[in-house]
């Protein structure tokens, strides 16, 4: 009955959501195999091997898989897939791209996104974005599962002590080729694990006028998130949008700047611990939802926010 | 070159969905439905590769019920030329429909396939990625911009990081995201146009697939429910709360 969970990593360091998804494996089974396909990513293997219980880390590092090209890799996951009752990956991007083609090659109707386990084959999952709540039980023999990372917390990075093994890489299906990628520059935390997130929407007026939020931000080592409508603007990239088409964010703190309050960015926000919204309008529905709200104009509100922060 | 763009009829996104009392499903009665809003997303971009000479062709493409023919005729009235309707009542999953779109496509024969990267009903983002594997075809997800030139097609994706950039041999499959483009509304004489363009139905048993569920709902229930908070007065009270009884400052 293991497990097996697909690492998200670029070649350098295990993605956050990985611990999250081990942690989810491990409910499911004792016997939590990682597979880590990449080029150059022995570091990664190694880092894997430490997160407790971890039992082994099976390695593929070949230039096929050095961008994660979803066509290589779900050719190697279903090749050694039968010798397990799970797979398991983030409900990334990246998870979202790999782990459907791998279930159609195996003919599995994989579960996406799921936020609690019921039993070996059953799930709980959220639709419509996050509207209703779905119980459902899968009777495929092997289960392709994808985890949202904010329903489970991450297993401890340290305390493993996995062994390490090859698998065979399954070679390039010349389908497709990496071009490049423009990520996003940050020194701040990712926003998807960080314990304080502070979002602006469209009454952030402006990309330049997001320097007042990073302002808060860097004072509370938080993390900058958005609104579709914020990224839509251009005020900031996409990769800032948090909601059911965007990131899931669960913080200590989420601070929504601006924002109406959406269903589609509630979706994303909305499992937060503690959530403060500043609005001018009284009605926005984001105060339907905010444990703290203060009605006020974002633009008096927030540099007055970061003048008492320094203050203390 | 032939577009086949997926269209899904599903509950408009402005709509409150409602959970049946009876933890069945949400309630469809009497409730508006829209296109996906993904699936606008990719019949405009099949629009515009029409428009720039990469596409002859756009057949849209719905799977349900009898009245996702309205959906067929709202793609068909921005634009596409014909429609497909596999008309089943049976519940479908994912990777029944990647299997009815692989049948569909293997009549068609087109040179690329569009869906949305998600539908807003179920959030599976499965589909696209299943016909793609089913079809031995690359797959471009979350689709930003697409480029295409001499049988090839250069896609820029949105990722959790920013944005990548792949290259992919055609025939391939597209899933779209937000930023791709803007979707047109359609105009009342194109809506009328598409009242005579021609959709045909056929069935799952024409293409003799199996669309039998392999996962089983057994519960629909309302999420949990968050209660308002407090008002505060000031950016000082705001401070004090977040600090001695939140703790989280
Ligand atoms: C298919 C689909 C997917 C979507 N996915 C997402 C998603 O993942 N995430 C997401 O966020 N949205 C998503 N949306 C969009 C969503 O429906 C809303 O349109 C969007 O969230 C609105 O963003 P907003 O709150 O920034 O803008 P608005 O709704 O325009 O709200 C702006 C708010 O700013 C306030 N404001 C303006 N000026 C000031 C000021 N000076 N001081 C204080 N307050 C001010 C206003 O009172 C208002 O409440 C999606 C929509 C669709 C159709």
């Amino acid at each position: 009955m293991s497990v097996l969970v697909i690492a998200e990593h670029d070649n350098a360091a295990l993605a956050a959501a990985t611990l999250n998804t081990i942690a989810a494996a491990r409910r499911l089974d004792d016997d939590v195999h990682v597979l880590v396909a990449g080029a150059g990513c022995a570091g990664v293997a190694d880092a894997a091997a430490k997160v407790a219980g971890v039992g082994k880390v099976r390695v593929a590092d070949d230039p096929a898989y050095a961008n994660q090209l979803a066509e290589n890799l779900a050719t190697l996951v279903t090749g050694i897939a039968s010798e397990y009752s799970y797979v398991l990956v983030a409900a990334t991007k990246a998870g979202k791209n790999v782990l459907p083609r791998a279930a159609a090659l195996l003919d599995v109707s994989p579960i996406s996104d799921i936020s609690g386990i019921e039993s070996a084959d059953t799930f709980v999952r959220p639709i419509y974005a996050g509207n209703a709540i779905a119980t459902v039980q899968s009777i495929d023999p092997i289960k392709l599962v994808s985890v949202r990372a904010t329903s489970f917390d991450a297993a401890p990075e340290e305390g493993g002590a996995a062994v390490v093994e090859t698998v065979e890489a399954a070679g390039d299906s010349g389908l497709s080729a990496f071009v490049g990628q423009d990520l996003t520059q940050s020194e701040r935390p990712e926003l998807t694990s960080a314990r304080i997130v502070i979002s602006g929407g469209r009454g952030m007026q402006s990309g330049d006028n997001f320097a007042l939020l990073e302002d808060v931000a860097d004072k509370l080592g938080a993390a900058v998130g958005a609104s579709r409508a914020a990224v839509d603007a251009g005020f900031v990239p996409n990769d800032y949008q948090v909601g059911q088409t965007g990131k899931v964010v669960a913080p200590d703190l989420y601070v929504a700047v601006g924002i109406s309050g959406a269903i589609q960015h509630l979706a994303g926000m909305k499992e937060s611990k503690v959530i403060v919204a500043i609005n001018k309008d009284e009605e926005a529905p984001i105060f339907q939802v905010a444990d703290y709200g203060l009605v006020a104009d974002l633009f008096q509100a927030v540099p007055e926010l970061s003048a008492e922060l320094s203050k203390s | 070159m032939k577009i086949l763009v997926a269209v899904k009829r599903v509950i408009d996104y402005n709509v409150k969905v409602r959970v049946k009392a009876d933890q069945s499903g949400v309630e469809l009665a009497n409730v508006k439905m829209s296109m996906n809003p993904f699936d606008e997303i990719g019949v405009e971009e099949a629009l515009r590769l029409r428009e720039a000479g990469k596409a002859d062709e756009i057949i849209a493409l719905s799977l349900g019920v009898q009245q996702c023919q309205e959906t067929i005729r709202t793609a068909l009235a921005m634009g596409a030329d014909r429609g497909i309707l596999i008309r089943t009542d049976a519940e479908l999953e994912p990777l029944a429909v990647a299997k009815l779109m692989k049948a569909v496509v293997e009549r068609e024969q087109p040179g690329l396939v569009i869906t949305g990267k998600q539908s807003i009903d179920g959030d599976n983002t499965q589909t696209g990625q299943m016909l793609a594997a089913l079809l031995g075809w690359p797959q471009g997800t979350f689709a930003y911009r697409i480029e295409i030139d001499d049988g090839e097609m250069d896609l820029t994706r949105e990722i959790d990081g920013g944005l990548e950039t792949v290259r992919l041999k055609m025939p391939a499959v597209v899933t779209t995201d937000l930023r791709l483009n803007e979707p047109r509304f359609a105009s009342l004489p194109n809506i009328m146009r598409a009242k005579k363009k021609p959709v045909d139905t056929l069935t799952p048993e024409d293409l003799g697939i199996d669309v039998t569920p392999r996962v089983k709902t057994l519960k629909v229930t309302e999420p949990p429910k968050r209660d308002a908070g407090v008002r505060v007065g000031s950016v000082a009270e705001l401070i004090e709360k977040l600090k001695n009884e939140a703790k989280v400052i």
